[in-house]
């Protein structure tokens, strides 16, 4: 059983509990920033792939998970901020400043678009950012001129502090541009929830009313929320599109602002855990039914055919799985498995059930 | 002038007037109680003071400021705050969390320096934790105090509504039936609190309560409603025996 001990009242304002638990998250950094030794071209390819998708689901994390805004349309905002990203390269501008920039634009944009979405909620606001995901496609068809259109835009290498990076010429600058890139967005996420603005955000997922009658103004907040998240996720299309090579109109179709919005569900909505827990779900689940597929195959002889949709059906069956019986997600459980191991032998079984939770009117909406 | 006044306010949900030509003043200091049978509109009256609802006529008035002319979010900055009548806490954020919400008004930083957590937004949150706890002290919650809304018993909850109003600073505390479903020992503690929030910290108290036992202890003022208006208006021996107070709880005698 371990007891964190206090010592100090910032104890409870910094983001790690003790020097323990610092260390152990800074040995999970030396461990992901020395991969590209322990790993191959191949994995380290999937684990930037993995990192990616944690950057998007951090950004919709913001949004759905601490906001409680469901947007179905996140593809939309991968895709602004990957071609605003190489639109940008292209034109002569460094990377170094495209990239911020790129997401400075896609979170204005997220920004402007969260106006008319304010006055929604649950479903409908679901069902406006499907509808501009599904825009999105059409958009990118019709501004041919900048985008490219059908046939598409591809990524040129960039530069990062004279570098020259690329997906498949460094992979390993590659890798740890993006790592770079993880580890500031979550510092600043960090950040931001032990500050006012985050937990305006909570409280604004968790009670519209008195988070009005404590001052939060609810427009202003739902905007920056959304601003931010689709700042955060303009990065991860950024990376995304460098990391395709190669991308047109419907490289970031609904199909990806489903999964997306799947994957931190999975990974347990309104933790930073969560998103990251969701990645490695999402980008390793292919690899994972392609070997079991291969093993089926041959125990019991018969062919490996592709069966279509098998991954999104799985996909569909674990969140299914973890709504009915994990509904905080494999953060949850992950809190439950280090709870049971930190207070050996003392743990209930009852420790984490909710007391139940009274009547709230509606009175007030 | 008083720190609250309503003047001839008057709201209408479609055909019901939940609140009816009401007029009443609460004076800086006072503990000031409304009582009223069910569906009187009490609620309603706070829910116009929060601003969640325009009032059809009237007018509302907060230390001499037009509060008609403000948002429901900027009723706070005024100071303020409000408990809710069932219970409206941050179910899935920590008891400290919640009430650092409530320091929320006293806001000064801006995004970038959140973001970076700069010098500035911590002093802030340095600032803001200290008055917290100084609430968590005063109302005991030190046992509760990182625990999650979600999993707390309901007499709790209650008093966590309390200091999360309290962290506000508030100059006006309005508290929706704050005793209602406590235990007998919860009811008494929840007296001294009052008692305290007006005496120690100077806090004037607007609250709408059932229990009379309660009503009559700690305020100075009561205010009767039925059907949205005013039966009566006085201390709290003289509402009570008020006839048009019995005949409205106990039904005309024939
Ligand atoms: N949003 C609303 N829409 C329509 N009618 C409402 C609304 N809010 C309250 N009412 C009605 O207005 C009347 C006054 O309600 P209110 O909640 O103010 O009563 P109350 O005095 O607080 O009663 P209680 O003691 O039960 O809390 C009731 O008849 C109620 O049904
Ligand atoms: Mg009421």
């Amino acid at each position: 059983m371990r007891i964190v001990f206090k010592t100090d009242y910032m104890q409870d304002i910094r983001p790690w509990k003790d020097g323990y638990q610092l260390s152990l998250y800074l040995l999970l950094l030396a461990v992901a920033i020395a991969a590209p030794w322990w790993l191959d071209d191949f994995y380290l390819g999937e684990l930037t792939n993995v990192l990616i998708w944690a950057i998007a689901g951090l950004g919709l994390m913001v949004l759905t998970g601490h906001t409680g805004q469901a947007s179905l349309g996140h593809a939309a905002f991968l895709a602004i901020g990957c071609y605003a990203n190489i639109i940008l390269v292209e034109a002569g501008v460094p990377f170094m400043i495209a990239f911020p920039v790129a997401g400075l634009i896609t979170g204005i944009i997220g920004a402007t678009v969260a106006v008319p979405a304010l006055r929604l909620h649950g479903i409908y606001l679901a069902i406006f950012t499907l509808a501009m995901s599904i825009l999105m496609d059409d958009i990118i068809v019709l501004a041919e001129p900048i985008t490219g259109g059908v046939a598409g835009k591809y990524a040129p290498p960039v530069g990062v502090f004279g570098f020259m990076v690329d997906r498949w010429g460094t992979p390993n600058e590659f890798y740890w541009l993006t790592l770079g890139v993880v580890v500031l967005v979550t510092l600043g996420y960090i950040n931001l929830l032990r500050a006012p603005l985050g937990r305006s955000f909570i409280a604004v997922r968790d009670s519209e009313v008195s988070a009005q009658a404590m001052g939060v103004d609810i427009s202003r907040t739902k905007t920056i929320s959304f601003g931010l998240s689709c700042m955060v996720t303009g990065w991860a299309g950024a990376l995304m599109g460098l990391y395709a090579g190669a991308f047109n109109n419907e490289t970031f179709s609904v199909v990806i602002s489903i999964q997306l919005l799947m994957m931190i569900v999975i990974g347990g909505l309104g933790s930073i855990h969560g998103a990251f827990f969701g990645a490695i779900v999402i980008g390793f689940l292919p690899q994972f039914l392609s070997i079991s597929k291969e093993y089926v195959g041959a125990v019991f002889g018969g062919s490996t055919v592709a069966i279509p949709g098998l991954e999104f059906g799985i996909f569909g069956m674990i969140l299914i799985a973890f709504i009915l019986f994990e509904p905080m997600g494999i953060y949850g459980r992950w809190l439950k498995i280090r709870t049971w191991f930190e207070l050996f032998p003392f743990y209930r079984k009852d420790m984490f059930k909710r007391q139940k939770s009274y009547l709230k009117t509606e009175r007030l909406r | 002038m008083s720190l609250l006044e309503l003047e001839n306010v008057t709201l209408k949900f479609g055909g019901l007037t939940a609140v009816d030509d009401l007029s009443f003043s609460v004076e800086e200091g006072e503990v000031f109680a409304i009582v009223g049978p069910n569906g009187a509109g009490k609620s309603t009256v706070f829910n116009l003071i929060s601003r969640f609802y325009d009032p059809y006529a009237g007018k509302i008035r907060f230390n001499g400021h037009d509060l008609l002319q403000v948002k429901p979010s900027g009723v706070a900055a005024f100071g303020v705050a409000r408990t809710f009548q069932n219970i409206e806490l941050f179910e899935h954020a920590t008891v400290l969390q919640n009430l650092l919400v409530g320091r929320h008004r006293h806001r000064t930083t801006n995004l970038l320096s959140e973001v970076f957590f700069s010098s500035s937004a911590k002093r802030q949150e340095m600032e803001n934790r200290e008055k917290v706890e100084e609430v968590i002290d005063f109302l005991d919650l030190q046992a509760y105090r990182d625990k999650m809304i979600a999993g707390l018993p309901y007499g709790v909850r209650k008093v966590v509504e309390v200091a999360r109003a309290l962290s506000t600073d508030p100059k006006l505390l309005l508290l929706d039936e704050p005793a209602s479903g406590l235990s007998v020992e919860e009811t008494a503690d929840m007296r001294w609190w009052i008692d305290d929030i007006r005496r120690q910290m100077g806090i004037t108290v607007l609250m709408v309560e059932h229990d009379m036992g309660l009503v009559s202890g700690v305020s100075d003022r009561v205010l009767a409603m039925a059907d949205g208006a005013k039966l009566a208006l006085g201390t709290p021996a003289e509402v009570q025996s008020h006839p048009a107070v019995i005949e409205a709880y106990l039904g005309k005698a024939s």
